[in-house]
């Protein structure tokens, strides 16, 4: 389980997070929403250690993330990032691997290579893209490799930033589904940054929904249309009339 | 502007100063750290042997044989004005071993590699693949930093000694073809000229300026800025830095081999 217990991260004179709560209970998918630049993606940061809370406590399965042998924290993470981040310079199957080349769980490079193959291929990749560069793919390519990667050390708990923003909605839908399905069937905790309300009804077991620094409100997917919260109603019409200011 | 404003701003500014010498010496003595410390990475160490040494040469190569042509016709012309043609040889030698060598080969390795090193890392963060280090267990210093900077310890003094030479060639060349020295003497009088303090001076200032080149080049690339004027701002940040600190470390090691 993932707890967050008011977290606030500030850049400046800029408060992100003013105090945010959240608990992601184990093996399930949580999908937080809202606007652009409301500190989804530092929150989701702040869980991996990347970015420092200014204060707050963040606790995995209960024990504070920020303490205790790191890698082994890591190792049980997998990430897929917005614009993928595979390494220019390394070829596809190697940006899968990465994680069994080197470090712990580092494994001989034939078989790291066989996993990558199979993991490529439960994204719907064919081996043969295995040796080309990330540059010759294209969006959604890379977004599946992302993927492969996330998934390759079968980690326990995964997040997914923005998942599918610059993709076409039949690959998003694509992206959507193997998202679903391989979060079932490797029983993880998912975490899922998203403005995309077809992602969140793909992915989601929970829905939290972010604005001004705190979660505004919480519950199951099945809830969300009639939650009853302002902002959540406004963030699913879409509509510029609400709490939300449309100028930020 | 009144004079205390004045003043305050002057603090600001050297105060602002400080800090980035202070973040950048943080930076170097936590990137010379990773360089002794597992896990080592031998193919990005390799990678950045080929990168920093041997695609170097050409440059290097075709810098140190100008600027040793160059040296041996302005020596003559200059030494011509009080009858010291004959010195060529010993200058043009001492002159690429203690100093142009060196600094020369420094100043091109902090346009083609620092510049290079920056634009990649800064991509790299911006792109979120230094995020991406770190959550499959990589700690970036030691993935990108440590073999950059060692590589760049040890390639840069054997580049600045291939630059001593071929400089040497160049001038040899120019005064045997063109000069009319006898190049047996030439030869002789370089290599009796030389002292090995000489030498050494020039390789340990290939080794520090590599080791400034590598780390500005890895500083300004981690501390980008966001987007294409960040990797922008982080190339030329990274060269302008390593060029005036490779001319500031060139003339206190200078001091310190030869004012003794």
């Amino acid at each position: 389980m993932i707890r967050m217990e008011n977290v606030t991260k500030a850049f400046d004179d800029n408060h992100v997070l003013q105090g945010m709560n959240l608990e992601i209970p184990k093996g399930t998918s949580m999908v937080i929403i809202g606007g652009s630049g409301t500190g989804k993606s530092v929150a989701l940061k702040c869980i991996l250690g990347l970015i420092k809370p200014d204060s707050g406590m963040i606790y995995v399965d209960g024990k504070d993330a920020q303490k205790g042998d790191r890698d082994a924290f890591l190792a049980r993470f997998g990430m897929l990032f917005q614009g993928a981040a595979l390494f220019d310079s390394l070829p596809v199957w190697q940006n899968v691997a990465f994680r069994l080349l080197r470090g712990s769980l580092k494994r001989q490079a034939d078989e790291a290579r066989e996993i990558a193959i199979e993991k490529l291929r439960r994204v719907g990749l064919k081996s043969n893209v295995a040796d080309r560069l990330p540059a010759e793919l294209s969006g959604g390519m890379q977004k599946r490799v992302g993927l492969a990667r996330a998934i390759a050390a079968e980690p326990e708990i995964i997040f997914f930033d923005e998942p599918t923003t610059g993709l076409d909605p039949i690959m998003s839908g694509v992206i959507n589904d193997l998202i679903r399905e391989i979060v079932t069937e490797m029983g993880a905790t998912a975490m899922t940054i998203t403005h995309d309300m077809s992602s969140v009804r793909a992915i989601a077991d929970n829905v939290a929904m972010l604005h001004g620094g705190v979660i505004q409100w919480t519950g199951p997917v099945g809830q969300m249309d009639a939650s009853g919260d302002p902002y959540v109603e406004q963030f699913i019409s879409g509509s510029a009339e609400g709490p939300i200011e449309a100028v930020r | 502007m009144n004079p205390i404003s004045l003043l305050g701003e002057l603090g600001r500014a050297i105060l602002t100063m400080l800090a980035a010498f202070g973040r950048v010496a943080l930076f170097a003595l936590d990137a010379v750290s990773h360089i002794f410390r597992p896990p080592f990475y031998p193919r990005e160490f390799g990678i950045a042997l080929l990168n920093i040494g041997w695609l170097s040469l050409p440059v290097v190569g075709l810098t140190a044989i100008f600027t040793g042509g160059a040296l041996a016709l302005q020596i003559y012309a200059g030494g011509a004005r009080f009858n010291a043609e004959a010195v060529v040889p010993q200058i043009v030698a001492i002159g690429m071993v203690r100093e142009l060598g060196p600094v020369l080969v420094g100043l091109m390795i902090a346009a083609r590699v620092t510049s290079s090193i920056a634009a990649e890392i800064a991509t790299m963060k911006v792109t979120e693949q230094i995020d991406a280090l770190v959550t499959l267990s990589t700690h970036p210093m030691k993935y990108l930093t440590a073999p950059r900077v060692l590589a760049a310890l040890l390639t840069v003094p054997v580049l600045v000694a291939i630059g001593d030479i071929i400089g040497i060639a160049g001038g040899y060349t120019v005064a045997t073809q063109n000069l009319g020295f006898n190049p047996a003497a030439y030869l002789k009088n370089t290599v009796n000229f030389l002292e090995l303090r000489d030498i050494v001076s020039s390789l340990v200032k290939g080794a520090a300026f590599g080791v400034i080149a590598a780390i500005m080049g890895c500083y300004y690339g981690m501390s980008s800025g966001r987007g294409a004027q960040g990797v922008g701002r982080a190339t030329k940040g990274s060269v302008e830095a390593a060029a005036v600190l490779i001319l500031a470390a060139n003339f206190v090691l200078t001091g310190v081999f030869f004012s003794l």
